[in-house]
């Protein structure tokens, strides 16, 4: 007798197929958010906020309200939408250069003020949806479009670590950066994700997840290669770990 | 044993779930789909799929969409 352990989740769409390139980390986190609003039973008060950028097609597979946002400005238009609805559940979908660099002044203070509303951020170290330019978490000596010699600290500063930072918020609830290179890692990823979901539908505070995510296209790797840089490179300059949590639970 | 359920044409022959397979029972396919790529196929015996699930965690476009045990 076969059981059925694993099936397409039901809040992505039925025609709906990825449109990223091959290897991209964006479905694996896709479908893991869409697994989580099954597995909380929510998909009918779900408002996602779509952002700029390779995170920007959320309507195009998922089977839930998406309402667009500026970029950089998910956060914002997310707390307008809680303040207006707040029984229903909001979530941003942003990337590195979403988040972190057009628009981190909008999710350090979305933290600050303690939105209840969760913020997902892939982070692939470089803007992809325009050609792999800089982003603010680009590493040290990492070549990309506008850093044809590698990020030099001396011209371009550091990368920005944007876990770290969030977690010293008033506001948040719960912070932790995960990577998605391994089916293991894949499992603790979907936990942490559950959680940050968790402490908004208990109204708790903020939640935000930063996932290490591959972009094999802008990176010039294959998509396995890519998975290890994260693992051998990427994971050293930006730390796996949960930064914050109220609830105590770790 | 275990059984799983691969769309051929969603997977864009990024080879994850090649590597994620435990127990190394799946392959790059000799034919393309329909966008051009090599979808991956199941290459082992009836009854040695375990059905963990592994390959259709990994796989970034749900291409492995479903999974017996």
């Amino acid at each position: 007798m076969e059981t059925l352990v694993y099936k397409r989740p039901e809040s992505l769409l039925k025609d709906g197929h990825f449109t990223f390139c091959p290897g991209c980390g964006h479905g694996v986190v896709l479908r893991m958010i869409a697994e989580l609003i099954d597995e909380f039973n929510i998909q009918k008060d779900t408002i996602a906020i779509s952002s700029v950028g390779c995170s920007i097609f959320l309507e195009k597979f998922f089977n839930l309200d998406v309402a667009g946002a500026s970029h950089g400005r998910s956060p914002c238009v997310a707390t307008g939408v809680k303040r207006c609805k707040p029984d229903k559940f909001v979530f941003t979908y942003q990337g590195d250069g979403d988040a972190a660099t057009i628009g981190f002044n909008e999710t350090i203070h979305t933290a600050s003020r303690g939105e209840h509303i969760t913020t997902i951020m892939i982070n692939n170290t470089n803007f992809g949806m325009t050609g792999g330019q800089a982003s603010a978490t680009t590493l040290v000596g990492q070549v990309t479009t506008t850093t044809p010699m590698g990020r030099k600290p001396e011209l371009t500063g550091y990368p920005l670590h944007a876990a770290e930072i969030v977690s010293k918020c008033d506001g948040t609830a719960y912070c932790a950066r995960v990577a998605i290179t391994t089916p293991a890692q894949i499992r603790k990823a979907k936990a942490a994700l559950k959680k940050a979901f968790e402490v908004q539908l208990n109204g708790l505070g903020y939640g935000f997840v930063e996932v290490l995510a591959a972009c094999p296209t802008n990176w010039h790797m294959t998509p396995v290669d890519s998975l290890n840089h994260i693992e051998n490179v990427i994971e050293k300059v930006h730390p796996l770990g949960v930064f914050k949590d109220i609830t105590g639970e770790q | 044993m275990g059984r799983i359920v691969i769309d051929k044409e969603e997977c864009k022959g990024c080879y994850i779930c090649v590597n994620a397979c435990p127990k190394g029972l799946l392959k790059k396919s000799e034919t393309r789909n329909e966008h051009g790529d090599y979808p991956v196929e199941f290459v082992g015996d009836e009854g040695s799929c375990i059905g963990c699930a592994m390959c259709a965690q990994s796989c970034p476009d749900v291409a492995i969409k479903e999974v017996y045990r």
